[in-house]
């Protein structure tokens, strides 16, 4: 984020200073967060979408699924790409033009996120082994942006595709045995066995805190970000911004995520239980 | 709004002068039009027209960047105009392409002329609209959310701009383009107008027109123009009559 504006050091010491007393800006707890709202079903041409609200900030996803051919070293499975933009539309602090590391680092948690759970056997997205296979595509855009794009764009991820309809295609073997996909007119749920969840901590002075704001994240030493699976147990971690974290803290930190988890996890099914 | 399959239909057009979603000639699709929309920016709209969503900021008037791009006497105006990858059938790139740079431009030069730019000299006013789901006309359907995301910013302007596609399917003349039409259609012009000058700040076209035909467009244009231009000035009564209700009525408590 080498465009962010510097903040004024006197609002930066007032936040540093707050927190020190285990209070925040806007008033929430530390380990309070944000209204959170979710939306499925938003965008018709894709095959799911997603809003996310959390706060002042906003992200959409929609995911595309074609057929394609899989990675040479895993034929036998289907391939799952996630891209993030930051459009200069979400904030003042946004360019247009190619990716940012920040950008990169936002779309790279998120799908490890998905990546080390069992959300989706990317086995069963095999269509001919070694040949065609699913392609799914799954395209963050934050819409307004007020901090924390992490949880804000896993919990769009994952209940993107717990909502996803694949297409159904049969097989044609063309006269020079070579095999082509055609789309039948007819869709199938894809199986869904895990909703992860993560969650943000950050770390200003010595406090830490969930769900930072833009004003916090533009004061934050470090960052952390923390993903459970439904077991609750860890499947991704990520640590951002050049502070440190002591061996406490990283515990403490988790502790605070951990008690969050439940909350995230039935936002999301909530929003998807009438999905059929 | 359910999207019609990209198909080509046998007929565009029925015998009793019916289209393919079911409107009449001369009808446009259901427009919804909401300001201020996006907590974080100065400016911002979200526009459906028909099957298309469209939402635009804007921010500025501030700091120009890179500053020798600053100009002494005017704000500079910049427009950014992008789809989302999934708002179309097929996956689109997220990587800009020549059309998405070439709109950028087109609808830039179509707004600045509502925009007082010699009020904000040496500042910047950045507009930008995404795309989330595509019906034909976005341009158009865009043009009508950025201005009204820079009336929402509190830009000073001369009007509004407000934009439709007139074109031609199966013979006949056809207001508000949908995807269909402007794939299997004979012609497609879209006409942006500045209203209350009522002045045109974009027009293109492609297809067939004989200049009779070519006249009755732009009529049509500026009848179509009318309602979207009312329906803009319903949706920006709609955000800031309430916010002087309110502020009324705690000066009342």
């Amino acid at each position: 984020m080498s465009s962010y504006d510097v903040i004024p050091e006197i609002e930066k010491n007032y936040i540093k200073e707050l927190l020190s007393k285990g209070k925040r800006l806007d008033g929430r707890a530390l380990d309070e967060f944000r209204e959170i709202k979710i939306e499925k079903d938003i965008i018709k041409k894709a095959e799911a979408s997603a809003r996310v609200t959390i706060g002042n900030t906003i992200v959409i996803i929609g995911i595309k699924v074609s057929a394609g051919p899989p990675y040479p070293d895993s034929p036998d499975s289907g391939v799952v790409t996630i891209n993030a933009e930051l459009l200069p539309l979400a904030s003042s602090h946004f360019e247009s033009g190619p990716p940012s590391a920040f950008a990169i680092e936002v779309a790279r948690v998120c799908d490890r996120g998905i990546r080390h759970s069992d959300i989706i056997d990317k086995t069963t997205l095999c269509i001919i082994e070694g040949e065609i296979v699913y392609i799914i595509f799954g395209d963050i855009y934050a819409i307004s942006f007020d901090g924390n794009l992490f949880d804000a764009g896993e919990l769009a991820l994952t209940t993107a595709l717990s909502s996803l309809k694949i297409p159904e295609y049969e097989i044609i073997e063309s006269e020079n045995g070579k095999k082509e996909v055609n789309f039948i007119n007819s869709w199938k749920k894809v199986e869904v066995n895990d909703i992860p969840v993560s969650i943000s901590i950050g770390k200003i002075g010595k406090t830490l805190f969930i769900d930072p704001d833009e004003k916090e994240e533009l004061a934050l030493d470090s960052r952390i970000t923390f993903t459970f699976n439904k077991n609750n147990e860890l499947i991704s971690l990520q640590k951002g911004l050049s502070g440190h974290f002591s061996k406490e803290e990283i515990l403490k930190g988790m502790e605070m995520a951990l008690s969050k988890v439940d909350m995230l996890r039935n936002k999301v099914i909530e929003c998807i239980k009438d999905f059929e | 709004m359910e999207l019609i399959k990209l198909e080509k239909p046998e007929k565009l057009i029925d015998e009793n002068n019916i289209r393919v979603d079911g409107r009449k000639l001369n009808d446009l699709r259901p427009i919804k039009m909401e300001v201020g929309v996006l907590p974080k920016a100065n400016g911002s709209a979200y526009v459906e027209m028909g099957g298309n969503k469209i939402l635009a900021s804007v921010y500025g008037p501030r700091e120009v960047h890179p500053r020798h791009l600053a100009e002494s006497n005017k704000a500079v105006f910049r427009c950014l105009y992008r789809m989302a990858t999934f708002s179309v059938d097929e996956r689109k790139s997220p990587a800009p392409s020549r059309r998405e740079n070439e709109l950028s431009m087109v609808i830039g030069q179509a707004l600045e002329p509502a925009i007082f730019l010699n009020y904000y000299p040496k500042t910047m006013i950045e507009c930008t609209i995404l795309v989330i789901q595509a019906d034909g006309g976005t341009r158009c359907a865009s043009i009508n959310a950025a201005s009204l995301a820079l009336a929402d910013a509190g830009i000073a302007m001369r009007g509004l701009v407000s934009a439709v596609a007139i074109g031609k399917a199966d013979g006949k003349l056809i207001v508000d383009l949908n995807n269909v039409e402007d794939q299997f259609g004979e012609g497609d012009l879209p006409i942006a107008i500045l209203y209350p000058l009522k002045e045109v700040s974009l027009i293109q076209f492609d297809g067939i027109l004989t200049n009779e035909e070519f006249q009755q467009c732009i009529n049509l244009a500026y009848d179509a123009c009318e309602i979207i231009f009312n329906k803009q000035i319903e949706a920006l009564h709609k955000r800031y009559s309430k916010e002087i209700i309110e502020k009324d009525n705690k000066k009342e408590a």
